[in-house]
């Protein structure tokens, strides 16, 4: 078994294991918090015995173990249970509003890698001239604020006092694009409607931006760091010596082995994006998980909250399966080697 | 009389620093005949490197870095160059290796894909394929019975001395006219580090490639060299042919310097800390082997 394969092995046990955690720990703490769920949902109006059949219904009078037992066995059949707020299976309701928060983080993403990985690397060539501390005064500003104040200003800014980007949701409502995957990008594309594709990236472009900047302002001052330390070592030195050319050094013979400390953490920031989307999509209005998680927080609506999270702790933990394998497939070392990290 | 390969005259380099200027040549002079191997020896810190350094061009893209001087190369003024023909030597008219073999191979980067990088300096256009029968070719020049598996691995997958013999044939795979080893092998085991050095000494031969090797181990240097120059601090203090340097030290430096490294072993040059009386006396070059009589 090739090692690389043994590490996705490896990783997503270990994932399964955090995820088991996780779940036993937010079902804890959604039926620690006070407030019954069962009068909350049914509303002041309804009766005891309404109140108690619902909480009947729902297992809440049995023994703590008993409801995670019940949840368990519903899980492993992908069954995440009813919700008291929208009164939909949950798992429905969760692939209504994830693809909406996932297209937000994915473009996010992409912004962060294609703009702060490239200022890093320029960084890293015309380190301590003009260039250099320009885009360090950028990424200086990226880092300065949260993501919210950011998409705050940026609204404030391209949208109100010079709106030449929208202000909320995802498309303008003259454009009607029939749902297949959620992906209003993909979904546009494959109605063949360009108008409407390019209407929603116009959506998407401040929010993505917004929650991207301080990840941009990250991975740069992380790559700019791990490439000047690389830019010291014997082997950038013997390129040198051999002549090899600037442009190839600095975008091959020393970005990829900065690439290796770089992904790990770059990867993290972009698993970070899922839970800093929850306030860049309020700001947004943007029809995401967060709005639906917010919603089910506020009501206690047991079965919404344990699945909104596991479905991002699951998004989560993949991010970081995908950097490890990415990590691997770059280092050799790891490639290589027979015992995995 | 062809031009020497290299020349040096009055050589000068400091470092601007927020404290100012630190020196760290003070105008050195020296020169390799074509085919000729001239080891230049000094202690640490003395300014070998930055000699070296200079040569390839590398020093002058250093910031804050300033000098003075002429260097040529067959003949060729290096500072009436413009940047892109400096870089266009590297590599393949003048090529370089250092201390450690397996720190200066890329780690992420297998040896064919470097190589390949290496022999385009040569020919620019060369296709992967031809690349890796030429590097089959020069590996197997360097004593190196698989030269596929070779090419297939990654340095650190190989020991550290086949990784020096790597090197050795990437430094004369475009046959360059000058070579500079830089305490080539140093981070390697004695017995290695010998049969290393010897391969190179063949290879230089065969090829006609001169070079410049630095080091501070005394005992190669005698058997590896045609001439040395000793350098203190910056400074050359005495040159000669290697016998007559060795057999009859003439500067007080050379001599602390004799005296201070056990015969036997050969081993690296010690730190000699105390400014002996002597040390900044002026260079002296054995009968014959001054600059000037050594290039009319
Ligand atoms: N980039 C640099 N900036 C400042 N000082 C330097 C630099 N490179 C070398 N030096 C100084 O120049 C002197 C000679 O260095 P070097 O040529 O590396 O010595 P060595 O003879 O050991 O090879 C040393 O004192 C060193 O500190
Ligand atoms: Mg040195």
């Amino acid at each position: 078994m090739s090692p690389v394969v043994r590490l996705l092995i490896k990783r997503i046990a270990t994932s399964f294991i955090v995820l088991v955690g996780v779940s036993l720990l937010i079902f804890t703490i959604a039926r620690v918090i006070p407030g019954d769920p069962a009068r909350i949902a049914l509303g002041p109006n309804a009766s005891a015995e309404a109140v108690e059949a619902l909480r009947d219904k729902l297992h809440l009078n049995d023994a703590f173990v008993v409801q995670y037992g019940y949840f368990i066995a519903d899980l492993a059949r992908g069954d995440l249970g009813q919700s008291l707020y929208s009164n939909r299976p949950v798992t429905q309701d969760i692939a209504a509003y994830l693809p909406a928060t996932l297209e937000l983080v994915f473009f996010a993403g992409a912004t962060m890698i294609l703009i702060g990985v490239p200022l890093g690397m320029l960084a890293a060539r015309y380190r301590d001239r003009p260039l250099d501390h320009g885009i360090r005064l950028f990424t200086m500003l990226g880092v300065s604020a949260p993501d919210f104040v950011w998409a705050v200003i940026l609204m404030l800014i391209f949208a109100y006092f010079l709106p030449i980007f929208p202000i909320a949701g995802r498309i303008s409502d003259s454009f009607a694009v029939p749902p297949v995957t959620g992906f209003l990008t993909i979904d546009s594309l494959i109605a063949g409607d360009f108008a409407a594709f390019g209407n929603v990236l116009w959506h998407l472009a401040l929010p993505a931006f917004a929650l991207s900047f301080a990840g941009i302002g990250q991975s740069a001052r992380l790559t700019r760091a791990n490439m000047v330390e690389t830019y010291r070592k014997p082997f950038i030195e013997m390129a040198l010596a051999f002549g090899f050319p600037q442009g190839r050094i600095a975008r091959r013979f020393a970005f990829k082995p900065s690439m290796i400390p770089s992904l790990t953490v770059i990867g993290l920031d972009l698993a970070s994006m899922l839970g800093n989307a929850f306030l860049v999509e309020q700001i947004f209005a943007w029809p995401g998980l967060s709005r639906y998680g917010v919603a089910v927080i506020l009501r206690k609506d047991l079965n919404a909250i344990v699945g909104t999270v596991l479905i991002i702790s699951a998004m989560f933990l993949i991010v970081n399966i995908v950097v490890d394998l990415l990590v691997a497939l770059i280092n050799p070392r790891i490639r290589l080697s027979q015992r995995s990290s | 009389m062809t031009a020497p390969t290299l020349a040096i005259d009055d050589l000068r380099l400091g470092f601007r620093g927020w404290a100012g200027t630190v020196e760290v040549l003070h105008g050195i002079s020296l020169h390799i005949a074509k085919g000729e191997r001239v080891a230049l020896v000094g202690e640490s810190g003395s300014g070998k490197s930055v000699t070296a350094r200079l040569v390839l061009g590398l020093v002058q893209e250093l910031r804050g870095a300033r000098f003075s001087g002429r260097m040529a190369f067959e003949g060729r003024d290096l500072g009436a160059l413009s940047r892109r023909e400096r870089e266009a030597l590297r590599g393949d008219r003048i090529s370089m290796i250092f201390q450690d073999p397996t720190s200066s191979l890329n780690p992420v980067y297998t040896i064919d894909t470097l190589f390949h990088e290496v022999l385009r300096r040569g020919a620019p256009g060369i296709g992967a394929a031809e690349a890796r029968e030429k590097a089959i070719a020069a590996l197997a020049d360097v004593a190196i019975t698989d030269p596929e598996r070779v090419l297939r691995s990654y340095a650190f997958q190989l020991s550290g001395g086949m990784n020096q013999r790597v090197l050795i044939a990437m430094a004369l795979a475009n046959n360059p006219a000058l070579l500079l080893a830089d305490e080539p092998g140093t981070a390697l085991d004695v017995t290695v580090q010998a049969q290393t050095l010897a391969l190179m000494q063949s290879l230089v031969a065969r090829h006609g490639t001169s070079m410049l090797f630095i080091s501070h181990n005394l005992g190669v240097v005698r058997e590896f060299a045609d001439r040395v120059y000793v350098i203190y601090k910056g400074r050359i203090v005495e040159q000669g042919p290697t016998e007559g340097l060795f057999e009859a030290p003439l500067h007080p430096y050379t001599r602390a310097l004799m005296a201070a490294v056990p015969r036997i072993t050969g081993e690296g040059i010690p730190e000699i800390d105390e400014e002996q009386t002597g040390f900044y006396d002026p260079l002296v070059a054995h009968p014959g082997y001054s600059e000037a009589e050594l290039r009319p």
